[in-house]
């Protein structure tokens, strides 16, 4: 028999409603699950044992009762500790917001609230969400459930890990240069960054606001799609969130891939991607036009520069959405004689070396006399990027290329090379600067048994077409193996 | 050598009386306990992302259509960066290139004679917390440590710049009084200076003639009524006069104005600009204000303080009663009204704004508070022209009015004030005293005018006071000249 | 080209206080990333204009309407430090 943990959201949701099941039965089936995979991944840096047992008391009862708020009621999800939880800590895994707890819910967690999610805790991220495998938490490193030497990737290491060890169902993380796509590669499950603007930020701990994108972990694609169901729409409480119509994301996952023009990126299949990687997307690109997808090369050249403007982009946004932590109205304070002194040592108490590092990168980028040279022609170079992906665009439904250059990597292999690092986003980099949504569904397993991620994107809003592409890769991909750790505790 | 010439910029920065903040739903209140009026977003938590408010950029383009601006249709927010306790972001959302309005101008007339000051822009903008300083007598520098107060925090804030156009302190102050008047009129701010909803900041250098290059200026902050902006633009002025003169040297600096002392004091010395690394603001949308909207504000705006007062003297009254009365809207709407049941515009612009303003300030009490009305107005000023009423005991009836005694003519009848202006019982009894008289009419006759004098007082003391001495006296004379 | 660095001065902007030593780490870090950034002038962009916002949107507001503020006690349940209401800090000097 199946461990309830392993059960897909979709699945669930059907043996909940037809009474085989209730949600605390998938709470403990998590709860357990989480006690014996928690020592060795550290996923979580808070589990809400009593919260998560009533939602899912209260799911029970609104089940017994007739009333069913959606898919997600009694389903337990992981949230990436980057978004704010009333009257649950929430620390972005930094030693400046160690034991704060938001006086407030952000939308999308208030919007999974109300849809009866169980929220099971909140996950580990590099700090503030820079970084690519979050050894850059303040709160110690994750690690891979493929194997527990490596990264699960990052930022959203956590929320990738726990949905890939089973610790929950689905999982909610933010997405700024890729830090959904790829953690959701190394630790071989769906991950989906949305259209910029079609979930609310409000209250999701800024990193860079033109950026970042709330998106769902799942060991499906549709589960994806339901998660983000969950979640989308318009907020008042966000500016730039989108105010117009969307369509049902889960619906035409069936519809196959016959006729959709698909654009394989060739700067994203060069030599500086793992030829594993390299190979197992080009095997799924002929897949693809087996099953009748008409395959093409496209160009994207200024995507090369991609990276070098997204270092500049974002580091300038995060140097003043991190200002505010500064010792004042809440978070931890350094004492000094004065509020300047205090301001500068609790900032430099507070916040570890890559942040630092970003928020020093982006003042300089700003400051005055090299604004225009950096940060100035960032924006340009992104406005490049936008028109290369209008142009593939014209001819082409959806992009694919392999979602990271490499899978896995071991602790500490690029702690001390921030450009290796920041290399790892070379490919989900493009569509943050775009705004466009884009997935990673993974496809198989390198020859050290590390699931290999593929990355489909589209034009922003075309989120249907992108679930669609994704749910036939996924069934060309037939990729079902777990890692081990989720599959057996007798064997860890 | 040239004589010495000021050149004044001045920077206001207008508190916008919205009901809620700029980019939260926390209500815009003055003098409520501290840190009652926040949220996660002018706190400044963690996650917590603004949401311009419309009433706010409403607010900012009738203010700048008032001056006629060019109202820019793209215009876009930035962050001004810079930390500061009061500031919980610690960085400002302003505007930078692309203000909300650019090219405006201000017309003032300072001792009768007319100026226009031109705007250089005028910008939306937030406020910042309040700190108090405690310990020491609250001086920032002696105190033991801050109070933050983050109520403030995010109330609309709009900036209007002018030109170094400025010329004089008399000039500045008419400036900012009628910067007052105009956003009062618009019912975009109370704009109250004591309050802070109000604040103006003096860029003052001075050279020697017009066309000479600019002096290094400084700028005067803390000015917090029309008078001290005056004192402080002229103290300044005469300091750095007195600088040059000495062989001394301008430093650029900001200066804060010492109310009690009278005097500007050296705040700190800018040890290098500042580099506040503005950018475009990634959380908000750009602003766009088509030609419909800038259209529709431009047909709602009201009748502004300069055209009503040049309405006010085309009725009829002199340049000061118009300025009075356009500079107090319950006196001003009390008029437009009295004006429309018919009476005299002179004389009702006299009264509302001497006697009644008189009643007003002895009573402690507002125009509201009182029993006086158009109607009654109207009436007061029919009968004084009547000859009804003298213009005497017409002020002796409206406070009477005022007062809640009854109408104008209710009350001098029981006062007794009425005046006899019947024609033919006067000539009956100008004849009677002419013939009791007839000594001092041969005086008169002859042509000692002083006469008529003595005639009027004793028909007035014939009729008990009651006669209308103008009336009698025409009498007189035409009796003269019979 | 390596790309030199007021280090000193931009920590000071950032408000972040370092060591000589820290300074010296973070001067030499940046330098590196810098001039793997500077690609970006590479391209050529004469006529490109910026992208600061995917969205192309305008004008997104909220209506004038009041909505419930934190309690005081909400406001400053996190606060380092708090008297009769407020958020304490020590002195401040100087004006922003």
């Amino acid at each position: 028999m199946t461990d309830l943990a392993d059960l897909s959201i979709a699945e669930a949701g059907r043996q909940l409603r037809a009474g085989d099941i209730t949600s605390i039965d998938l709470w403990e089936a998590t709860v357990t699950r989480i006690a014996y995979t928690e020592p060795h991944l550290h996923a979580f840096l808070t589990v809400d044992r009593d919260g998560a047992r009533a939602a899912a008391h209260a799911a029970d009862a609104a089940f017994k009762a007739g009333e069913d708020a959606g898919p997600l009621q009694g389903i337990p999800i992981a949230l990436k500790d980057n978004m704010c939880t009333k009257g649950l800590a929430t620390t972005a895994s930094s030693r400046m917001l160690e034991g704060w707890v938001p006086p407030y819910d952000g939308t999308a967690v208030a919007k999974l609230r109300a849809g009866g999610a169980v929220l099971v805790g909140k996950t580990n991220l590099d700090e503030f969400a820079m970084g690519s495998s979050t050894e850059n938490s303040a709160f110690g490193t994750s690690r891979n459930p493929w194997d527990t030497n490596r990264v699960p990737g990052g930022s959203s290491g956590g929320s990738a890990g726990s949905v890939a060890a089973g610790a929950a169902m689905g999982a909610f993380g933010s997405d700024t240069g890729g830090s959904i796509r790829q953690p959701a590669a190394l630790c071989g499950v769906v991950g989906m960054k949305p259209t910029y603007g079609l979930v609310s930020r409000y209250g999701l701990i800024a990193f860079a606001s033109s950026l970042d994108q709330i998106g769902p972990f799942a060991r499906s694609v549709e589960d994806a799609a339901l998660l983000l169901e969950g979640v989308a729409g318009h907020d008042i409480h966000d500016a730039t969130s989108y105010r117009g119509e969307y369509p049902t994301f889960s619906d035409g996952l069936d519809l196959g891939v016959k006729g959709l023009r698909v654009g394989i990126v060739k700067e994203l299949m060069v030599d500086a991607i793992d030829s594993e990687i390299r190979s197992a997307s080009r095997a799924m690109a002929d897949k693809l036009a087996d099953a009748g997808a008409d395959v093409v090369e496209v160009s994207l050249p200024s995507s090369e520069y991609a990276l070098s403007a997204y270092y500049l982009i974002a580091p300038a946004e995060c140097s003043a959405n991190l200002a505010r932590l500064d010792g004042v109205r809440y978070g931890n304070r350094v004492p000094a004689d004065t509020t300047d002194e205090m301001m500068a040592k609790t900032r430099a108490a507070g916040f570890g070396p890559e942040v630092i590092r970003r928020i020093l990168l982006g003042t300089y980028a700003l400051s005055a006399g090299y604004y225009d040279a950096f940060y100035g022609q960032a924006q340009r170079v992104r406005t490049l990027v936008r028109q290369d992906f209008a142009k593939a665009y014209e001819h082409t439904d959806v992009l694919i290329s392999p979602t990271t250059p490499t899978t896995a990597f071991e602790i500490g292999a690029k702690t001390d090379d921030p450009i290796a690092m920041y290399y790892s986003d070379v490919c989900t980099i493009p569509s943050n600067l775009a705004g466009d949504p884009s997935i990673s569904v993974p496809v198989g397993l390198d020859t050290q048994g590390l699931p290999i991620g593929f990355q489909i994107m589209a034009p922003a809003l075309g989120e249907s077409t992108l679930f669609r592409a994704a749910a036939e890769v996924e069934r060309l991909a037939e990729f079902t193996a777990r890692p081990l750790l989720a599959v057996s505790k007798e064997t860890v | 050598m040239a004589e010495w010439e000021a050149v004044i910029g001045i920077e206001t920065h207008v508190e916008l009386q919205t009901k809620s903040k700029m980019f939260c739903g926390c209500a815009v209140a003055f003098g409520e306990a501290p840190n009652t009026n926040t949220c996660p977003v002018c706190l400044a938590l963690p996650g917590a992302i603004p949401v311009p408010n419309e009433e706010a950029i409403e607010g900012i383009v009738k203010i700048g259509t008032a001056l006629d601006s060019t109202i820019n249709k793209d215009s876009l927010f930035y962050r001004k960066n810079y930390f500061y306790p009061d500031l919980p972001k610690n960085y400002q959302i302003s505007q930078y290139t692309f203000p909300v309005c650019e090219f405006g101008k201000l017309d003032i007339m300072v001792d009768g004679e007319p100026f226009t000051v031109g705007i250089t822009r005028v910008h939306m903008e937030e406020d910042t917390g309040k700190s108090r300083h405690v310990g020491e007598g609250g001086r920032i520098h002696d105190a033991s440590h801050s109070l933050l107060d983050f109520n403030r925090s995010g109330v609309p804030l709009v900036e209007v710049v002018t030109e170094p156009d400025i010329r004089t302190a008399e000039q500045a102050r008419a400036y900012g009084a009628e910067l007052q008047r105009i956003v009062r009129t618009l019912g975009v701010s109370d704009a109250r200076l004591e309050e802070g909803s109000m604040r103006f900041d003096a860029n003052v250098s001075v050279r020697r003639g017009p066309d000479a290059e600019f002096g290094t200026r400084t700028e005067t902050k803390n000015v917090n009524s029309l008078r001290s902006l005056q004192r402080a633009i002229t103290f300044e002025i005469d300091r750095q006069i007195r600088v040059l003169e000495e062989g001394g040297e301008i430093i650029q600096e900001t200066r804060h104005w010492n109310e009690g002392k009278g005097v500007t004091i050296s705040m700190r010395i800018k040890e290098e600009s500042e580099d506040y690394r503005y950018f475009q603001e990634p959380d908000m949308l750009p602003l766009e204000i088509d030609e419909e909207w800038q259209q529709r504000v431009k047909a709602n705006q009201p009748e502004l303080p300069a055209q009503k007062r040049a309405r006010y003297v085309g009725l009829g009254t002199d340049t000061h009663t118009a300025e009075l009365l356009a500079d107090d809207p319950a006196l001003g709407g009390l008029f437009d009204e009295a004006v429309g049941a018919g009476a005299d515009a002179k004389q009702a612009g006299i009264w509302l704004t001497q006697e009644v303003v008189a009643y007003l300030r002895r009573e402690e009490k507002t125009l509201s508070a009182t029993a006086l009305s158009a109607e009654h107005v109207a009436e007061l000023a029919t009968m004084v022209a009547a000859g009804d009423l003298s213009s005497t005991a017409s002020k002796d009836v409206l406070n009477g009015v005022l007062a809640g005694e009854g109408t104008p003519r209710e009350i001098a009848e029981s006062r007794d004030l009425i005046q006899i202006s019947d024609s033919g019982f006067l000539d009956t009894e100008v004849d009677a005293v002419i013939a009791d008289n007839a000594g001092a009419f041969e005086k008169l006759v002859a042509g000692d005018m002083k006469m008529i004098g003595f005639f009027v007082g004793q028909v007035m003391k014939r009729t008990g006071g009651k006669a209308d001495p103008r009336l009698v006296s025409e009498m007189v004379r035409t009796k003269v000249q019979g | 080209m390596p790309v030199d660095i007021d280090i000193a001065k931009v920590a000071h902007l950032a408000r972040i206080d370092l060591s000589a030593e820290e300074l010296a780490q973070y001067g030499a870090q940046l330098s590196v990333i810098l001039e793997y950034a500077e690609r970006v002038s590479s391209l050529p962009t004469e006529g490109v204009e910026p992208t600061s916002h995917p969205l192309p949107a305008t004008n997104a507001f909220r209506p004038d309407v009041v909505t419930p503020s934190l309690t005081n006690e909400e406001a400053l349940a996190m606060a380092p430090e708090a008297e009769d209401g407020y958020f304490r800090v020590p002195r401040i000097l100087g004006e922003p």
